[in-house]
């Protein structure tokens, strides 16, 4: 058990380095008790990874001179039409924004607010940009100016006052905000009519319906997830905080798969978002841990003491790379599926010929497909690993009264 | 160094705020209205259903049990009717028997009874036939006696008539 701990931390911190390896965690979950297989595909993950960092570092040097070629030459290139960025263009459909496309000409202008020194104050992120779509001034309390998406305090010349931005607070309906709302409305719609036709039909009748689409997933998160990492006696008090971060990050990740309105915000790709539910994670298993796993944590119990005083910051960073690496895995997960598909199809721009579509049309139909999947997936191991870390938390520990009993 | 790193892992804070409230939304609306009743309907339900199906097999095993007990009466009664039967028949043997045995000694009796009486008569008229024998004898010797002393040839004709009066019987 303790050999095992060690080498979970030796994952997680491994995770931590680097967010490709988290592709492997489910692997390895699956053997979370063969250590052996453990060492093997740690192993496997850090060869991996090393090569994943290479090409990394080698892609972010490309993209890097990529960007500084395009905003020495951006004057000329800007006016000539159909000259095509692949990089700009993908991360402006995964980052966030203060419209929301709909259609053709039309955007959705959603509501900025801010905080600053003077107080709250609202408007249209419609004030924030001209005609042509570029970023233009808004005289607010102080001067408003997007610089790379975000909201910006600039000062008469148009230069970024950088103190002064310091003291700004966004806190503006943006389109992952928008998004994450319209997701909790559909939850709130779907689960609470759902709720209702147990009032309604009573616990005889067979579920029918929306209540038999998500019973069954309500019992998997139930028989699957809560009780086998959490156990029978406990997991009734875990079942709505597990269901809630399940059903919240499946829907999420389905809406993200939607290319229109009312989808295509990248919200469960978000870092923001993954590390809220993160930090709840976080919070629900430290608050609920037991005494024995604080003591595994700060003195391992049944070792020597100076392997005592070596484990400790081993155990005690554990504790925050557990919730880090169900933070990065989503957001690295989701915002890969996410570049892959704008990635084939850029080709088609790239190629600058629509018979590129023969080929990144099906595989961007094959990997939307595998996003789907992903899409489950990652809101399951999420949940998986959640009640895992709550499992752990709160395990009874009787083994230990016996070695003491050896001991004396 | 740590600012230069892609924004794209840069969490907004406008977005982690509205990000906390939509969730605890969720987890308390969610929690009291839809996952509470689920869970209870759900937990109901299956007790219902463990409920039910053991008490079928409670009751599957009652039944096997009135079958059991129902085929041991069945044997019970079985054997009742084949000791009456039995008991019946060696009755009825038994009483055939003692008739016939009872008939046998009074066929026996009556014969026996039949020849003492007939053995009686006998001796009976055996002793009357000795008296009159005996008596005739007398007689004749009386009367054979008288002649005889008259004449002689007269006597012995006399007791040629006489004896040839005498028909025994």
């Amino acid at each position: 058990m303790h050999l095992f701990n060690f080498y979970q931390e030796l994952r997680l911190f491994k995770n931590f380095i680097t967010i490709f390896a988290a592709n492997f965690e489910i692997g390895m979950y699956l053997n979370r008790f063969k250590s052996l297989l453990v060492v093997s595909l740690s192993l496997m993950a850090i060869i991996f990874s090393t090569a994943v960092m290479a090409n990394e570092n080698h892609a972010t040097a490309d993209t890097n001179h990529a960007a500084s070629t395009a905003a020495t030459t951006a004057p000329h290139e800007a006016k000539e039409e159909g000259d095509f960025n692949v990089t700009e263009t993908i991360l402006e459909h995964i980052k966030d924004d203060h419209s929301w496309h709909l259609w053709g000409h039309t955007s959705l202008h959603l509501p900025v607010i801010l905080y600053t020194s003077k107080g709250l104050e609202y408007f249209s992120s419609e004030k924030l940009v001209d005609e042509h779509h570029e970023p233009a001034v808004y005289h607010g309390n102080f001067d408003y100016k997007l610089v790379e998406g975000k909201t910006k305090i600039v000062d008469a010349n148009g230069n970024v006052d950088i103190a002064a931005s310091k003291q700004l607070w966004d806190f503006s309906i943006t389109k992952n905000v928008a998004s994450l709302f319209i997701s909790v409305i559909i939850l709130l719609v779907v689960l609470l009519s759902a709720a209702n036709a147990y009032k309604r039909t009573g616990i005889k009748s067979a579920p029918k319906g929306l209540q038999s689409f998500m019973e069954p997933i309500v019992l998997f998160v139930r028989d699957e997830v809560a009780i086998p990492n959490i156990g029978a006696k406990k997991y009734g008090k875990y079942m709505p905080f597990l269901l809630t971060i399940f059903f919240l990050i499946l829907t999420n990740n389905f809406l993200g798969l939607i290319p229109f309105f009312p989808g295509g915000a990248n919200v469960s790709g978000n870092i923001a978002f993954t590390m809220t539910l993160a930090v709840c994670v976080f919070i629900v298993v430290n608050l609920n841990a037991n005494k024995s796993y604080w003591e595994h944590i700060f003195w391992m119990p049944g070792m020597h003491w100076s392997m005592k005083l070596f484990l400790a910051p081993i155990e005690l960073i554990g504790v925050f790379t557990k919730p880090i690496s169900l933070m990065i895995r989503l957001f690295a997960n989701i915002t890969a599926g996410h570049i892959l598909v704008l990635s084939l199809i850029c080709l088609i721009f790239i190629f600058k010929t629509v018979f590129a579509s023969a080929i990144a049309v099906p595989f961007a139909v094959f990997i939307g497909m595998i996003e789907l999947l992903v899409a489950f997936l990652q809101a399951f191991i999420f949940t998986m690993l959640a009640a895992m870390y709550i499992g752990m938390a709160t395990e009874e520990h009787h083994h230990e009264s016996h070695e003491g009993a050896a001991h004396h | 160094m740590l600012l230069e790193i892609n924004p794209l892992v840069l969490p907004d804070i406008g977005l982690v705020f509205w990000n906390t409230i939509a969730f605890l939304v969720l987890l308390i609306v969610l929690g009291k209205f839809a996952w509470k009743p689920m869970l209870k309907a759900i937990n109901e339900r299956e007790s219902g259903i463990e409920e039910a199906l053991l008490k079928a097999d409670k009751m599957k095993a009652e039944i096997t049990a009135m079958q059991n007990e129902n085929e041991a009466l069945l044997a019970k009664a079985r054997e009742e009717r084949a000791t009456i039967i039995k008991e019946a028949k060696e009755a009825s043997e038994k009483m055939v028997n003692e008739a016939k045995d009872k008939a046998k000694s009074e066929y026996e009796r009556i014969i026996s009874d039949a020849q003492a009486a007939i053995a009686q008569q006998k001796n009976a008229a055996m002793v009357d036939v000795k008296n009159q024998v005996g008596a005739l004898v007398i007689n004749v010797a009386e009367k054979v006696l008288r002649k005889e002393l008259s004449n002689k040839a007269d006597q012995e004709s006399y007791i040629k008539q006489i004896a040839e009066e005498v028909k025994l019987n």
